[in-house]
């Protein structure tokens, strides 16, 4: 093929890179610098540099610019996924200390923060997790997709203030919605922590992600269909049901799957809201629950070397959680049509 | 064959949909509603549970710097002062630094990802940034604190060291590492994912014909890009930050580990003070008496309002830009 | 060029009594955009809609099966009368008249989350009408279309896996699963290549035994190859307006509005 590189652009592409590799060591050695970023950002400059040049020389300025464009996505990409391997490979490595089997069997009701791993377990923290979640799905789900129906569907008048109401309650602090719950429900009705004050809590916070997915993906959905469907003789509502909806499913369970991956880990609303029980717990509505998030919290403030693995093991725990909702939306979605 | 004159006037059409409909209409309405609602009783019950303080501290709540409630024998309030001040500037400042970090370093993955990554590579990217995305703010505070800060340490010292004239980077005395820096490192992680999403979602919008017709007349890639898709997605991508920013504005946990909440107004991202007002409300509930969970309450509402009046910012922005921008 | 013979109503198995309109007119907002269409479409029989782009061709057949209405700011004046009963007469059952009225659109649309076979049986799913026998239905249907023996064996397939042209021959064939009485065909060829597009009219000539047709189409060969009767549109900047209304020889060869002339001679268009 006559546009493929040819051996004298494959040589000249490789001299630069040595080049640049050969500078970087000597310019990192002299300099006060140190350490993995360093070695990378005097490699990029570099090679921005030299690339830039050489093009600039070569095919003008539209190409050296070009050139060094091309370097600092490189670059950018590379910052975006350093802390991401730098989490994840932390997290392994010091979590998979704290993995025991008693980890998932037993909770932390008689282990105190300096007991030996072998001594309890996040069973408490899974399951209340689990139910938290549970329940703010119930609660989400249906609001966050009605939601989004109205918005692309009905469109009624007051669809420009939903649409930015939504918006609105997507920014609002887990924390606020922490404070929300305890002072318009705990306080004033139940009184004592659980897990249905927390599973409240993250409703709040799950809704606007579920809607606002959605009524992309709706929106997504030409209204040729919507035409198409009418035009048969569909009523309004079959036409969503049947019709857009389906066309949609993939679309929307990315939605939910998105909610449940923004509230799994939410920490601070938990902390003023359920109590953080040590202990398994099968009634959301009565008594402290645990949850992931809190079970990281405390035994990362306990301190003691013990405690801090455990918190690490508990991060590996949900982590691996989210891994798996994630592959399983992901198949999910793709399975079906494009 | 045409009817001159007088206007004819349209016809009122009085379908009633039918009653499956109207149900359904009804059903999808009163949940289109329900973000109204839960908005409004957020800001009802904050305020009327943090309305006493307000009353109290007056514009103070916001202007000044403290924290203090005293006691006397009998566990009467003898006097309180409360001011959010300090943990509103640390909550502008390590939003900003984090938004200033995560911009470029999002706009510049996404368009490695959309326009120079192969596309084997771009599939395995996607994925793992999307991951990254719905990682919990807990495991950031904790990697924050443990891996992050001693390493931003170094650095921080190092800029301090040849870039210190400049005031941003100056820190008198000896520098904490807990400050708004590491925070703002922290968070700025923390949101390089959602404003890269977004921001490839949207370059990948710009439409195919515009590209390739700038492709046909000579442009280079980055020609190319300047000229299509940047224009195309720019308030896309102002979105994107702007979200990114109302996130990192209320981010609790992330940050509760690597700040220091101290009661001084602080613009020193290097200088371990000042704070972040959900990290506060943290902080003080555990052992908060009523009247202070009022406070609380009341610093709730304040954080409520920050960043609703950002995401309303953000929306007005995206709609000019939006009409303008193309 | 097939010369378009005049067959009367009585020799061909016909359902209804055919489509009239009377003083249709219609707005998007204040927009005036048609302006007093009269037209009858004989039961049978096979319509042309011919003019200009942009004057009203297709708000006006939006108007006949009560799809103008669908957009906000729409509103329309004058009555429908399908088997002699007005369609926007107070009570009536919209979905039903739809049902009667088929549908036929520019760009092919099949539904992307159904198969070749559900996407043919969606009507029925939609309306709620149950059948004896669906896959004899559906290879009717798909026979009468013209496109059953190129998907018999993949019925199964996934509905967009369809070049255009078969693609709206699935959907004409999906209109004819609830047995209309009536089809509108909205420049259904105006995105399809050639071939495809003689397949389709091929079809449209067969199917104007069981049903009317009203076809709108910017292609006046088109016209004149497949109907009876053709009606010539134009608007001067205001509302779109009928100006004559013929048989379709007649208005090719002996047209009696000056500015029909100029158009089919192509002085403009």
């Amino acid at each position: 093929m006559p546009w493929a590189a040819t051996p004298k652009d494959r040589l000249r592409d490789l001299l630069i890179l040595v080049g640049t590799i050969v500078f970087t060591y000597v310019f990192v050695g002299l300099s006060p610098m140190n350490g993995k970023l360093a070695y990378f950002s005097i490699f990029f400059l570099t090679y921005a540099i030299l690339t830039g040049t050489y093009q600039g020389v070569t095919r003008g300025s539209a190409a050296a610019k070009d050139a060094v464009v091309s370097s600092i996505v490189v670059v950018g990409a590379v910052a975006t996924l350093i802390p991401i391997t730098s989490i994840l490979a932390t997290v392994i490595a010091k979590g998979y200390k704290g993995l025991s089997i008693n980890l998932f069997t037993t909770d932390m009701s008689l282990a105190t923060a300096t007991d030996p791993l072998s001594n309890g377990g996040l069973l408490h923290a899974i399951t209340g997790t689990l139910t938290l979640v549970a329940i703010a799905l119930i609660i989400s789900v249906p609001l966050g997709i009605l939601t989004a129906l109205y918005m692309t569907e009905i469109k009624g008048r007051f669809m420009k203030p939903i649409k930015f109401l939504v918006q609105a309650m997507s920014g609002v602090p887990s924390i606020v919605a922490g404070l929300f719950i305890l002072s318009a429900v705990l306080y004033p009705i139940t009184k004592s922590s659980s897990g249905l004050m927390g599973a409240l809590a993250l409703s709040i916070l799950m809704i606007p992600t579920i809607a606002r997915t959605s009524e992309e993906v709706l929106l997504l959905i030409p209204s040729e269909l919507r035409e198409a469907g009418v035009a048969l003789g569909g009523t309004q509502w079959r036409t969503v049901a049947m019709i857009v909806v389906p066309a949609a499913r993939s679309g929307l369970i990315t939605a939910i799957i998105l909610g449940v991956a923004r509230i799994a880990g939410e920490t601070a609303p938990l902390l003023l809201l359920t109590g953080g029980g040590d202990k398994v717990n099968p009634n959301p509505f009565d008594g402290p629950m645990g949850s992931l998030p809190y079970y990281i919290w405390k035994s990362f403030y306990a301190g003691s070397e013990e405690s801090i693995t455990r918190a690490w093991a508990g991060l590996l725990v949900l982590i691996v959680i989210i891994l798996v909702l994630f592959i399983s939306a992901r198949s999910l979605s793709s399975r079906k049509v494009k | 064959m045409s009817i001159a004159v007088d206007p004819v006037k349209p016809r009122e059409i009085t379908t009633q949909p039918r009653l499956s409909d109207r149900v359904f209409r009804g059903i999808v309405t009163t949940g289109g509603f329900s973000s109204l609602l839960i908005l409004g009783l957020i800001s009802l019950f904050l305020g009327y549970r943090g309305f006493e303080v307000f009353r109290n501290e007056g514009l103070s709540f916001i202007t000044s710097s403290e924290w203090s409630i005293v006691f006397d024998e009998s566990g009467n309030i003898v006097e309180s002062n409360f001011g959010l001040a300090a943990m509103l500037v640390g909550t502008i400042l390590c939003a900003l630094v984090a938004v200033i970090i995560a911009v470029p370093i999002s706009v510049f993955s996404a368009l490695f990802l959309n326009f120079y990554a192969p596309a084997w590579l771009k599939k395995i990217l996607v994925a793992v940034i999307d991951l990254m995305a719905a990682f919990p703010s807990i495991l950031f505070g904790v990697w924050g604190f443990l891996v992050l800060m001693p390493s931003v340490e170094y650095w921080a010292k190092l800029l301090n060291k040849y870039l210190g004239f400049i005031p941003l980077f100056e820190i008198k005395p000896y520098f904490a590492t807990r400050s708004p820096f590491v925070a703002g490192v922290v968070l700025a992680i923390m949101i390089i994912p959602i404003i890269t999403s977004v921001s490839r979602e949207v370059f990948a919008q710009a439409p195919l014909d515009r590209i390739q017709a700038a492709y046909a007349l000579g442009a280079t890639r980055w020609a190319m890009i300047k000229a299509v898709v940047i224009p195309h997605g720019r308030s896309g991508v102002i979105g994107g930050a702007m979200l990114g920013l109302g996130r990192a504005m209320g981010e609790t946990v992330a940050v509760f580990t690597v700040l220091n909440i101290v009661f001084q107004v602080n613009w020193h991202i290097l200088l371990g003070a000042g704070g972040n007002v959900a990290s506060l409300i943290i902080l003080k509930f555990g052992e908060a008496s009523p009247y202070e969970i009022k406070a609380l309450m009341a610093a709730g509402l304040v954080l409520f309002v920050l960043t609703l009046g950002v995401n309303a910012l953000a929306d007005f922005i995206v709609k000019r830009t939006g009409k303008s921008g193309r | 060029m097939t010369t378009i013979d005049m067959i009367s109503p009585e020799g061909r198995k016909v359902l209804g009594t055919g489509l009239e309109t009377r003083g249709v007119h219609a707005w998007f907002g204040k927009n005036h955009v048609l302006s007093d269409i009269n037209l009858n479409f004989a039961a049978g029989s096979v319509t042309a809609l011919i003019g200009p782009s942009g004057c009203g061709k297709s708000t006006f057949i939006r108007t006949i099966n009560r799809m103008h209405e669908f957009i906000p700011t729409a509103a329309m004046a004058g009555e429908v009368f399908l088997d002699g009963k007005d369609v926007y007469a107070p009570g009536t059952d919209v979905t039903k008249i739809r049902l009667k009225i088929g549908m036929v659109f520019q760009k092919p649309n099949p539904f992307p989350s159904m198969t070749i076979g559900e996407n043919v049986l969606s009507g029925l799913k939609l309306a709620q009408i149950k059948v004896a026998n669906k896959e004899e239905l559906m290879e009717e249907c798909l026979t009468r279309a013209g496109l059953w023996k190129e998907v018999k064996d993949r019925l199964d397939a996934h509905g967009g896996s369809l070049s255009g042209g078969q693609q709206q021959r699935l959907c004409i064939a999906r209109s004819l699963a609830v047995s209309p009485q009536v089809l509108l065909m909205d420049e259904p060829c105006s995105a399809l290549d050639p071939g495809s597009t003689l397949r389709i009219e091929e079809t449209v000539r067969q199917l104007s035994d069981s049903m009317t047709i009203v076809i709108v189409t910017h292609n006046m060969q088109q016209a004149a190859r497949v109907s009876d009767h053709t009606a010539f549109f134009l608007s001067d900047g205001g509302p779109g307006e009928m100006i004559e209304t013929a048989p379709t020889s007649e208005i090719f060869s002996r047209p009696k509005d000056k500015r029909t002339e100029d158009y089919v001679t192509g002085r403009f268009g």
